[in-house]
């Protein structure tokens, strides 16, 4: 990690220091609230890398303490081979991570929340119940991803056919190919 | 397979390696209502359309029928799966993803450059909308800066989209309900705004017109009187329709106090722009969060009613096309000079006049166009007010020329799942009109 690295600055006593804390007011609150939250200001929009266990408290958390009224989006990436992903110190990267969007009304601000979840165990805690507005996302999430949600009332196929055989978005899952075939490939011609 | 509702939808046999199979179990099992399932709530016996009826002094029995995904009314391909007790909806739930293309796996193969002839065709009704959400969260991964004149021709141009697409909505709103003089008169006058947007983009639709780093051209000479007349055309067209059908009895009765829906239930169900603002909610990106668009600079209102039912969405519609047409009058007067697209070597090919005679250019626009540019790592949620709310792009860049994950937040995806509360109590003919005033373009529910 980078803390093993020699500073060249010297202030030895600033290696465990505690990181300056976030200039959003709500990510401030986040961390408060949820030890172990990595903050990050991604091109002025700010994020929060939480725990997964924690997933479905910080949903409530942001709905009842913060008047985040409306969960925009739940969405998730798979970061298989991905070279260049950004790597920030605290957290712990695993293949596959599902992002949440949320908006606040009332103040007017927005802010983005990400867990990391784990190939063994491909299962999040749903948020459904807080924000009724991702059952479909989330059954989106599940369908493409194969991220299962934890207490989701219906969670099912949605763009996909139900008898479809694994799960599309993931990077290991190649998309489909139609061959082409020449004239003199054909006998019968 | 005794049951009714299985024989009903007629699961097929699963295949595939034993893990799959024990992921669709698990699936099966966290399941209790499946999306091809429907679960009656008044269950005493379940009827089938077109099995055996049921007796008719039987009060407790309720009925299942699927309504689409071919029904002409549900916009494209929305199936609705009714529980009707005789004419009155229980429960309806909507089933998605007849149209599912995976866009959103595509635009991962695509480039930037092609990225927005993808996501173009999502929204079919706004492609701009589209456009324009995609090229903001690729400039902002970016860190560019647009010039003045790219921002207010985007404005522009996003208002004109939003003006076709409403007037769509006019137009199948009224044929919906049985005023098909509508379809008619909402064609006429957003064929004129489409005619506008083919001389200036090239197409009708899919326009791949808002660019990364721009537009793809500069405005034709003399468009300030072509859009000055489409504007006056519109609003022509707009006081005829508040003429047919805002007064009249028989749209009232059809409209008024069907398809409720409250603020709290809108916010919880993820339902943004005209859904929303019916409410008596009057939220609207283009005040609270304009991204990039010199929407502060102009004035408009935003319109918000406070009954949630059919008819407001339909009001809330119809004037909205008047202030987009007042943004677009100040757009004409207030035009900035300038480059319509930002002169960053990196994003921006050189004009065509250097190809011809420079061989560096040539490889430039060469390079450009089939390996696309590089966007640093990182990530992003832009969202803009489409004509049916909040569209968002959440872009994730791994530093290739291609996009690690393209993910389209569509409003009508949301906004479909407020059609249960607003269908359930009433009859089967005003669902018609709710869906119709929900407005969805599966297109974009589908991706």
């Amino acid at each position: 990690m980078a803390d093993e690295t020699p500073r060249e600055d010297g202030h030895e006593d600033d290696v465990e220091a505690v990181p300056a804390p976030p200039s959003d007011e709500v990510a401030a609150a986040v961390l408060e609230r949820f030890p172990g939250t990595v903050f990050h200001e991604s091109h002025g929009q700010p994020v929060v890398y939480v725990d997964r266990a924690v997933w479905a408290e910080l949903a409530r958390f942001l709905r009842d303490e913060q008047q985040f009224t409306m969960c925009m989006d739940i969405t998730a990436v798979d970061h298989l081979l991905d070279a260049g992903r950004v790597d920030l110190p605290g957290v712990e990267y695993e293949r596959f991570e599902v992002v949440g969007n949320f908006l606040s009304h009332p103040r007017n601000r927005r802010i983005r929340t990400i867990c990391q979840v784990p190939v063994g165990e491909l299962s999040v805690a749903s948020v459904s119940d807080t924000y009724p507005g991702v059952n479909f996302a989330e059954r989106e999430v599940w369908d493409l991803y194969g991220i299962a949600f934890d207490g989701h009332p219906d969670l099912t196929r949605i763009l996909m056919p139900d008898d479809w055989v694994g799960h599309p978005l993931r990077k290991d899952d190649p998309p489909g190919r139609i061959p082409v075939t020449f004239k003199e490939d054909n006998p019968n011609r | 397979m005794t049951d009714p509702i299985s024989r009903l939808t007629g699961k097929r046999p699963r295949h595939g390696s034993p893990e799959q199979i024990a992921g669709e179990e698990r699936l099966e099992r966290q399941t209790d209502e499946g999306a091809q399932e429907l679960r009656p709530t008044k269950l005493k016996e379940v009827v089938l359309a077109g099995g055996p009826w049921p007796e008719m002094d039987d009060p407790g029995s309720t009925m299942l029928i699927n309504m689409g995904p071919q029904h002409p009314s549900t916009h494209g391909v929305l199936r609705i799966m009714l529980e009707l007790d005789s004419e009155v909806v229980i429960q309806a739930k909507p089933v998605v993803g007849y149209l599912h293309t995976g866009m959103e796996k595509t635009g991962e193969e695509l480039t930037y450059v092609q990225g927005s002839t993808n996501v173009t065709r999502m929204d079919y009704a706004s492609p701009l909308a589209n456009e324009l959400v995609f090229s903001l969260a690729v400039e902002n991964l970016l860190d560019l800066e647009m010039p003045p004149r790219v921002r207010w021709m985007r404005m522009m141009l996003v208002e004109l989209s939003r003006m076709a697409s409403h007037l769509l909505f006019q137009a199948t709103n009224g044929m919906d309900l049985g005023a098909v003089s509508m379809i008619i008169y909402g064609w006429r006058e957003r064929e004129e705004v489409l005619r506008f947007l083919e001389r200036v983009t090239g197409l009708r639709m899919n326009h791949n017109f808002i660019r990364p780093g721009g537009l793809a051209a500069d405005l034709h000479d003399g468009w300030q009187e072509d859009v000055l007349n489409v504007c006056d055309l519109v609003e022509e067209g707009v006081q005829e329709y508040d003429d047919l059908l805002s007064a009249n009895p028989i749209w009232l009765e059809r409209t008024v106090g069907v398809g409720k829906i409250t603020t709290e239930q809108a916010i919880a169900l993820g339902a943004t722009g005209p859904i929303l603002r019916s409410t008596g909610f009057a939220w609207d990106l283009r005040k609270s969060q304009a991204v990039d668009l010199p929407y502060d600079e102009v004035d408009f209102d935003v319109i918000y009613t406070s009954n949630g039912d059919v008819f407001d969405r339909y009001r809330i519609r119809l004037y909205e096309i008047l202030e987009s047409v007042k943004i677009v009058r100040q757009c004409v007067a207030r035009m900035p000079p300038g480059d319509y697209r930002v002169q960053d070597l990196k994003v921006t090919p050189p004009p065509r006049a250097r190809i011809d005679e420079s061989m560096e250019a040539l490889i430039h626009h060469f390079k450009l166009f089939t390996e696309g540019f590089k966007v640093p790592p990182g990530e992003t949620y832009v969202a803009v007010e489409s004509p049916r709310g909040e569209i968002g792009c959440y872009l994730v860049s791994d530093g290739t020329g291609k996009p690690m994950r393209l993910h389209i937040r569509g409003p009508s995806f949301y906004n479909l799942q407020s059609m249960a509360p607003m269908m359930e109590g009433s009859m089967v003919a005003d669902g018609v009109a709710i869906i119709s005033s929900v407005d969805p373009i599966m297109g974009e529910v589908d991706r």
